[in-house]
């Protein structure tokens, strides 16, 4: 492997100055904290990384705040939660509509939230005298105006520092209104409490599991495979091209977390069999409480590249065990990949050999690489934006992490077995053998593994860091967000955002990746970053002369 | 239906805001940070703020907006941002090298109530602060005003920290400009230059949000007002302030600290308040106003009299800033059009007594400011009455697409729409461009809807 790289003229040795030209520019003190969390990676051995740790002040970060993990990436998605943000009107300013979550509601009655913004917008009087009751009241409005089944109450940085207690306005107003009618929870996701979006994750996910989750144990569907995905956002449609495919499997797909989500579809997902995990980051913590509690399994999937959506169809039929079931979804599959196939050679013959470096979120740097290796790219560099140490090694690291003072700030729940609705899917016996054959259930293999020898493993890549890698390496293709986009390509490098898929996409499952490949095809064949320089730049003019002296 | 909860009747809201038209302070003082050459905007709070705030800016103007923040975790929150701040400040001289770091409070450095003069002064003591480099603060709690708010406070910031008054006065007059696009203080500069007047603006982001590409990433761009300019418009002989919310305070500043008098208009958009700026530049540089000018001038007058009866008697609502749609309206009330719905975030006085006075020939207008002025009290009006057009930022395409109205962008944020960093809203052409806009969107509208039998090639 070492040797494919070099032959496409990355030196691994060259690899390694990169991390002695960065740190010398840091503070000392500043050098040795990155040290940790710069590493060459390989595969075989896995490095230790630093991870999930603070981010340096004064660096130009990548990352957002808990909030931000909370109600904007986890909560978003659904569509008949009206989302108040507690707060000063910035942050559910931010969050409004920004991440591309789409929602599609079934009939032009249901409800659809989604398109709205719900703040207190604190005032400066409210900081001073608290703003309990100004949330009341807008719970109030929003009761009056609306009538939805369930209000979720976000909190801002301001509200904890004065002490609004929005899980007591929550219960107030659940009694005022009359708990049959609707259910009220709040978030305490402060943008100060740990050290990325990561915590609003978990934030979030201990909100779902103790408002929402298992309250409708009704049996719905006709469809005989019962799943849940999680960690799957809907962003620009992903959520849709997996529904079609499970439903083409005959596979029923009882909730997504929370993608074109509903509260009766987390209020009834315990009702499934098998929980699928495709953001790891952003939701193992409810896969874990779901098997403790209900005795659901969890694997591992990864739905980003055609390779791997097959992979996570065959796994489920295998976790079911049923030949009806596999021989339908190799039907599927043989079916789906003729298309595929053939966008992916078209592509290929533009892509092949080129290189490309992802640093985006806490999973899409390690997904989307089997996009790109299904187009024949190699992936010279990538790390997470909020990861922490088991996404990059594999889960097996989890009781070897250090909890800090910060994720010691996170709320821990402890979840017991159902006394009545716990039910093991499969017998001891049977998770053994599936697990043998290769089913690694609850496991996770991490980035590193996938990733080359001496590639390089950046984690919470600073603005600094990441011009320098596109000085000495100049990738074909870098995928990170928004704010590195236009820094990127005034360097003439694409940079291909992979939070919002430039708003394309959806890129999951089969016709995600035709879209995919289709897009690389499109930034690897764009011509106007050849004409970058203008002619006289390049060339001397040639001296004129006049036709008549 | 996108917005399928909106409804035409209203209830009396005393404290829930929906879809709002404003947001916080500190993405206005990240804004105007960038008007000044070499300078790094630094937000003093948690990341998430500074993170919202550049992807907001970045969604905005498809250019690089990079700025450094504080990294705030709890026990920052707890035992305040002294040490936050000093090593970021050690970071950012280390690594990023700006002439200038620009730092601007969050709601949580606010409610915790560190002292910014104080921790700089440490930065400075420490010796984290390179010489010749400077670091400036203003103060944004996102509780108060709007990123209007912030917009000037950062303005008045550079007043405060930067100008400075020497006993050697100079013939220039200081153009202190309110948020506008780059485009918009392009044109604004080109006006003064075929005026021949010699003129400074603060802040400048032409040349910063709208660098070319070149294949080299330039993380201070050509662009913005240097420091040696900035210093010295505190020796200027006449301040004029565009956009009274934006501009008025840095103007005052400037006046007290050096003596410098002033003029707040209204930013030129439409032709009344280019005319009024024009006429300004031109009495106290106390230069003519070339025929040049008043050829644009003549030019945009044809195309508005050619095209008249397009405009007139049409329905406007309008959301965005108090310092756009104070002269907007106006301009839409030149083009016989009526702005029967204005809402805007930001509260004050003076956008509530413009409206006022140029509405009153409108007795249906409804114009609201402040708090709970939101776009859903404007669709909800909408929704009672109708209107023939909507022009405000991108938020608005969800009622126009719900509502089938002609929608032109303008304001921010503008996020899926490019060309802003091209074609003026400002001086008579920027007007002409708007007034084209606005024909663009009847027309094709027109176009789009009308009986084939209606059909027609010549309009």
């Amino acid at each position: 492997m070492e040797k494919e790289i070099k032959d496409k003229g990355f030196n691994v040795e060259e690899l390694k100055t990169f991390k002695e030209k960065v740190l010398s520019k840091y503070p000392k003190k500043v050098a040795r904290k990155r040290d940790k969390a710069i590493l060459v990676n390989d595969p075989d051995t896995i490095p230790e990384i630093q991870a999930n740790v603070r981010t340096v002040p004064g660096s130009i970060t990548q990352r957002g705040c808990t909030y931000a993990g909370c109600k904007g990436v986890v909560l978003g998605p659904t569509r008949d939660i009206i989302n108040i943000t507690h707060g000063p009107i910035g942050c559910g300013f931010y969050s409004w509509l920004t991440r591309r979550n789409q929602t599609k509601p079934m009939t032009e009655q249901e409800e659809n939230f989604i398109t709205y913004c719900f703040s207190t917008d604190m005032q400066d009087s409210n900081i001073v005298f608290g703003g309990e009751e100004k949330l009341k009241q807008a719970i109030r409005e929003a009761y009056e105006l609306f009538h939805p089944k369930a209000i979720a109450i976000f909190s801002t940085c301001p509200v904890g520092l004065i002490g609004d207690d929005v899980h007591r306005v929550a219960r107030h107003m659940k009694e005022e209104i009359g708990e049959d009618k609707i259910n009220i929870f709040g978030f305490s996701c402060e943008g100060y409490r740990g050290v990325s979006q990561s915590a609003g994750h978990h934030i979030a996910n201990n909100g779902l599991f103790k408002n929402l989750i298992g309250r409708d144990d009704e049996v719905r569907g006709s469809l005989k495979y019962r799943v849940n995905l999680l960690g799957e956002y809907n962003i620009g449609g992903d959520a849709f091209e997996l529904e079609r495919v499970f439903e083409k499997c005959g596979i029923n797909l009882i909730s997504t977390f929370s993608g074109n989500s509903t509260i009766q579809s987390f209020e009834n997902a315990h009702t499934a069999d098998l929980n699928m995990v495709m953001c790891h980051r952003s939701i193992n913590y409810v896969a874990e409480m779901m098997e403790t509690a209900f005795g659901i399994p969890w694997i591992k999937v990864q739905p980003i590249g055609a390779g791997s959506t097959a992979k996570m169809l065959r796994k489920i039929a295998e976790y079911f065990g049923d030949q009806e079931l596999k021989d339908k979804v190799e039907e599927v599959i043989a079916d789906e990949m003729v298309e595929v196939e053939a966008a992916r050679l078209k592509a290929l013959a533009k892509t092949k050999g080129k290189t490309a470096m992802l640093f985006v979120g806490g999973s899409r740097a390690h997904h989307y690489q089997d996009l790109f290796e299904e187009l024949g790219m190699t992936t010279l560099s990538a790390g997470y934006e909020f990861g922490h140490r088991d996404d990059y090694e594999g889960r097996r690291v989890i009781p070897t992490i250090k909890i800090d003072a910060d994720s010691r700030n996170i709320e821990e729940i402890t979840v017991d077995k159902d006394p009545t609705r716990y039910n093991p899917r499969k017998t001891e016996e049977e998770l053994a053998a599936l697990d043998a054959n290769g089913m690694d259930f609850t496991e996770y293999e991490g980035m590193m593994k996938q990733m080359q020898k001496g590639t390089l493993v950046i984690d919470d890549l600073s603005h600094y860091e990441m011009e320098k890698l596109i000085e000495l390496y100049k990738p074909d293709v870098f995928c990170a967000g928004i704010k590195e986009k236009y820094c990127v390509q005034k360097m003439g490098v694409p940079l291909k955002q992979l939070h919002s898929y430039d708003y394309g996409g959806p890129y999951a499952g089969f016709k995600g990746a035709i879209n995919f490949y289709t897009d690389i095809e499109m930034i690897a064949c764009t011509t106007i970053w050849k004409e970058v320089k203008a002619p006289w730049e390049s060339e001397a003019i040639v001296e004129a002369e006049y036709m008549y002296n | 239906m996108l917005l399928r909860h909106t409804t035409a009747k209203e209830i009396d809201r005393q404290a829930l805001t929906i879809n709002p038209a404003k947001t916080c302070q500190p993405v206005g003082a990240m804004y105007a940070a960038l008007g000044i050459h070499g300078c790094l905007p630094h937000s003093h709070g948690s990341q998430g703020c500074c993170s919202y705030h550049r992807s907001a800016l970045t969604r905005h103007f498809k250019e690089p907006v990079v700025a450094s923040t504080s990294s705030f975790s709890e026990g920052s929150s707890v035992f305040g941002g002294l040490s936050n701040l000093v090593s970021a400040i050690e970071t950012i001289f280390s690594v990023y090298d700006p002439e200038v770091v620009a730092v601007h409070t969050t709601c949580l450095s606010e409610t915790i109530g560190d002292d910014m003069t104080q921790i700089i002064a440490k930065a400075y003591e420490d010796g984290k602060v390179p010489d010749g480099k400077k670091v400036i603060y203003c103060n944004t709690p996102s509780y108060v005003g709007t990123h209007v708010t912030g917009y000037s406070n950062q303005v008045a910031a550079f007043v405060k920290h930067l100008a400075v008054a020497t006993p050697k006065k100079r013939n220039v007059i200081n153009l202190v400009a309110g948020w506008m696009e780059p485009a918009d203080m392009k044109e604004i500069k080109r006006l003064a230059s075929v005026m021949e007047t010699r003129t400074l603006m603060f802040p400048d982001m032409t040349g910063v949000l709208d660098a070319p590409m070149t294949g080299t990433y330039e993380m201070y761009p050509k662009g913005g007002i240097t420091l040696a300019d900035m210093a010295t418009t505190g020796d200027s002989k006449f301040s004029i302030g565009l956009g009274k919310y934006t501009t008025e305070d840095a103007c005052v500043k400037m006046e007290n600290k050096c003596k410098v008098p002033f003029e707040v208009l209204d930013i030129p958009i439409g032709l009344k308040a280019t005319d009024r700026f024009i006429t300004s530049l031109s009495r106290h540089a106390n230069v003519p106003v070339p025929d040049a000018i008043t050829e644009e001038r003549g030019k945009l007058i044809d195309l508005i009299a050619d095209n008249s009866k397009y405009f007139y008697g049409k329905r406007v609502a309008l959301w965005g800033d108090p310092d756009t749609l104070v002269p907007l309206t106006e301009f839409l009330v030149s083009l016989d059009m009526k702005p029967v719905y204005i809402v805007t975030g930001t509260p004050g006085k003076y956008f509530d007594e413009q409206m006022a006075e140029i509405l009153k020939d409108i007795p249906e207008a409804k114009f609201k400011s402040g708090e709970r002025a939101d776009m859903f009290q404007m669709h909800q009006w909408i929704k009672q009455e109708g209107v023939d057009l909507l022009i405000g930022n991108t938020y608005g395409k969800y009622i126009a697409r719900d509502e089938n109205v002609p929608f032109v962008r303008l304001g921010f944020p503008v996020t899926d729409r490019p060309g802003f960093n091209f074609f003026p809203f400002t001086g008579y052409t920027g007007a002409a461009n708007l007034a084209i806009k606005i024909l663009e969107a009847f027309l094709d509208h027109k176009d789009r809807t009308c009986p084939e039998e209606k059909f027609e090639l010549v309009l």
